[in-house]
């Protein structure tokens, strides 16, 4: 869908190249040092890139890929009532999957879960991201004075001001039983008596998963739209094309990097939440986060980590699957 | 204010410099032991557990009487096993609950107190020591109740003892009996069973406790109370015994009955005040902390009995052998001097050691609180806030009826495992 709208569109593409000074400069630089060159200078080049990118690799490595290794390394040991057994075991992993093939057709609690997750999921990121686009949008396109953008999206951040457990305690007066909305409502005539489900149900989840996190998906795709050339909208309107093929054919695919990179935002803090669904779902929601945390609890670590491979690799399965729709890092 | 703006920029310099010091410092490893050189001086004992016994006026009373410092390392019952297990040398005293003591002594990370060295050991009421009151009345044992997991063999025994020995795994502190709380003032009749708990009459207006181990517990009373079922030990489920429970609870879920679980106690404290439960599995002074909202609450005793809880002290094997063992053995003994157990008793909790927290309340107080007596005067929470008007008296009476009719103790099943994956898939139905 988004590359047919590009295709179509081939003349702004050839003015990108024309105007953007970073297409020059790319197409450049590779010839300009290459010629100069003996191996030994090209080898020194290479060791300072290398010095360069050390401090990052070394902390990346310490802190995210020896971490990550021992969860999968732990995932495949025994367990018992407190202590890990560094025998090699797959028992987290079988338990996870009990009763997936026994049970059929019903589905197993793994499946169920994991289902109610990606709902969830997906609900969240239409929201946010349906929300996220239209406020970027006013903020990029409407706002005209730099600070008033910086003010208003500052604005956005307001819900994190506070801590995660009373922003959530803060919604039972609000949505509960004898809360403000249903007294509205009541007293207003439109319902006899107070609505259940607008507290501890899947669509206060969602809308405390929204109010969260749709600030994750403002900020990429501003971003974005600040970058594009205005001269671009402005060709457009002269070519006659209408506020909504300019939006369809210029906007959108060239938001498609912050798009992305909010979904990835999302959809990462949402698979593994367990905190907001378990709180605003009155803990009687399942969640991937849920298994794990409940497993912590017991302190069976192996099933714990067996679970957050699991939870890893189908978030990456996800994420993959974006960035094969958008190369983040050629748009950039 | 011209003052002010002058300061600003040399201090922020100042500050930006001894972070970037600080930085340099912690980069090289010369600041690192500097927190233990400064912990060393006065007495200080870093004590783990959950925030329900740590209150500050503890904290200040024990640092006038014995110059000990307390710091507090606050968290949750699982956290706080999680933390002993995985940290043991991040405390010093630990205040944890009997039942997770099945965890914790084969661990190996905890060290058994000699009970020779606790003045008030013998004054402890027999309900630790014989599991019966002081008058003699045998109280129900199922679960993990405390008189079987009271001693262990030896100082580095990983078995428990059946019978006394002086090493004692954790030296009781406080311990009370759980039941439903209700809203007299929403459901409008009497409740007198554990088994209204699931009445469909509340449907969406119940919740129970989101700690697997303890939620099927209460569960279990439902069971029985609704003649379903009688199980030999409702602290010891077999897994068949475990797929009945939690089949009970999923028809309830899935029917809708339950509003929310709760795990903290503000969280029920909300619950039960707003009105969005109605009956609900609760402590003591959660009660009273709605009930002095100006909200009516009631910690309502139910023929079938009550669930209990027990915890105590031991500390950490790292500080076996060290001088903070003294300390530790000096706190413990504070503790039990009166002045604490006060201070636990006004909560609306019992404290071990009856005798010497009786020498400090006054006698309208233990009337009321322990003995079930309607309180001559205003009863104030340790605080000095307004809990009770006079002539009031306390929902289940007195220390031998609440305390007497338990049935059964907070546990750690030996199907665990299979429990948590059944409670994982009840939250999935």
């Amino acid at each position: 869908m988004l590359s047919w709208a590009r295709q179509t569109f081939p003349a702004p593409s050839i003015r990108i190249d024309r105007f953007s000074p970073v297409a020059v400069t790319i197409d450049n630089s590779p010839d300009t040092i290459a010629p100069a060159d003996s191996g030994l200078r090209r080898l020194a080049m290479r060791s300072i890139a290398w010095l360069q990118a050390g401090p990052m690799m070394l902390v990346f490595a310490l802190f995210f890929l020896l971490p990550l290794v021992l969860v999968v390394i732990v995932s495949v040991w025994d367990y018992n009532e407190y202590e890990m057994i560094p025998a090699l075991s797959f028992r987290g992993y079988t338990d996870t999957f009990e009763g997936c093939v026994a049970n059929l057709p019903e589905l197993c609690t793994i499946l169920k879960t994991y289902l109610k997750t990606l709902k969830l999921c997906l609900l969240t990121w239409g929201l946010t991201l349906l929300i996220g686009f239209w406020v970027a949008y006013f903020l990029a396109f409407h706002v005209r004075s730099k600070t008033w953008q910086i003010v208003l999206s500052l604005l956005c951040t307001i819900p994190f001001w506070t801590s995660n457990v009373i922003r959530m305690i803060a919604w039972i007066p609000l949505l509960g039983r004898n809360g403000l909305v249903n007294q509205g409502l009541v007293g207003a005539g439109f319902v006899n008596k107070p609505i259940e489900w607008l507290l501890f149900s899947e669509f206060s989840v969602v809308l405390a998963l929204v109010h969260l996190f749709t600030f994750f998906m403002v900020v990429p795709i501003f971003n974005s739209m600040i970058r594009i050339d205005k001269r671009l909208i402005e060709a457009a309107y002269d070519a006659g094309a209408s506020g909504w093929q300019t939006l369809v054919n210029i906007v959108i695919p060239l938001s498609k990097p912050g798009i992305v990179i909010g979904s990835i935002f999302v959809i990462t803090i949402v698979m593994g939440d367990f905190v907001t669904i378990g709180v605003m779902g009155g803990q009687q929601i399942a969640s991937a986060g849920k298994i794990i945390e409940a497993r912590l609890s017991a302190l069976q670590f192996p099933a714990a980590a067996a679970n957050a491979v699991i939870l890893l690799g189908i978030t990456i399965i996800i994420i993959s699957a974006l960035t094969r729709i958008v190369d983040v890092r050629k748009e950039l | 204010m011209t003052d002010r703006s002058k300061k600003t920029p040399i201090s922020r310099r100042s500050l930006l410099k001894g972070a970037a010091g600080v930085a340099g410092l912690a980069g090289t490893g010369t600041l690192l032991s500097a927190p233990y050189v400064h912990a060393a001086d006065p007495k200080v004992l870093r004590y783990l557990g959950t925030a329900v016994n740590e209150g500050d006026e503890i904290a200040k009373k024990c640092l006038a009487d014995t110059g000990i410092k307390i710091e507090y390392i606050t968290a949750t019952t699982d956290d706080v096993t999680k933390r002993v297990i995985t940290q043991p040398n991040s405390f010093d005293v630990l205040d944890t609950e009997y039942f997770s003591l099945k965890k914790l002594v084969p661990s190996g990370n905890i060290f058994p107190l000699d009970a020779r060295k606790i003045k008030e050991f013998n004054n402890i009421t027999p309900v630790f020591t014989k599991g019966e009151l002081p008058n003699g009345k045998k109280i129900g044992g199922q679960g993990t109740a405390p008189w079987k997991v009271l001693y262990l063999d030896g100082p580095n025994s990983k078995t428990f003892s059946a019978t006394p020995t002086e090493y004692v795994t954790l030296i009781p502190t406080v311990y009370n009996a759980d039941t439903l709380g209700i809203r007299p003032d929403l459901i409008k009749r009497p409740i007198s069973s554990w088994a209204e708990l699931l009445n469909p009459e509340f449907k969406g207006k119940a919740s129970i406790l989101n700690i697997p181990s303890i939620g099927i517990m209460d569960a279990a009373l439902v069971v029985e109370a609704t003649g379903q079922y009688k199980y030999a030990d409702k602290g010891n489920m077999t897994k068949a015994e475990i797929d009945l429970t939690m089949k009970v609870l999923t028809e309830a879920k899935k029917a809708g009955q339950f509003r929310a679980f709760w795990k903290d106690f503000n969280e029920s404290v909300n619950l039960m005040a707003s009105g969005e439960t109605v009956i609900q599995s609760m402590w003591s002074p959660a009660v009273t902390k709605v009930r002095s909202m100006g909200i009516p609450c009631v910690f309502q005793p139910l023929k079938e009995g009550y669930r209990s809880w027990a915890s105590g002290f031991c500390v950490s094997k790292a500080v076996g052998g060290s001088p903070k063992l003294d300390w530790a053995y000096e706190f413990v003994n504070w503790y039990l001097s009166g002045w604490a157990g006060a201070y636990l008793n006004r909560q609306g909790y019992y404290s071990a050691v009856l005798s010497t927290a009786k020498a400090n309340m006054t006698e309208d107080e233990w009337g009321y609180w322990m003995e079930g007596k309607p309180a001559k005067a205003d009863i104030k929470a340790p605080d000095g806030t307004l809990m009770e008007k006079a002539g009031a008296v306390r929902d289940g009476g007195s220390y031998d009826d609440r305390m007497g009719g338990v049935v059964c103790w907070n546990a750690v099943m030996d199907e665990n495992d299979y429990m948590v994956r059944k409670w994982n898939e009840f939250i999935a139905a």
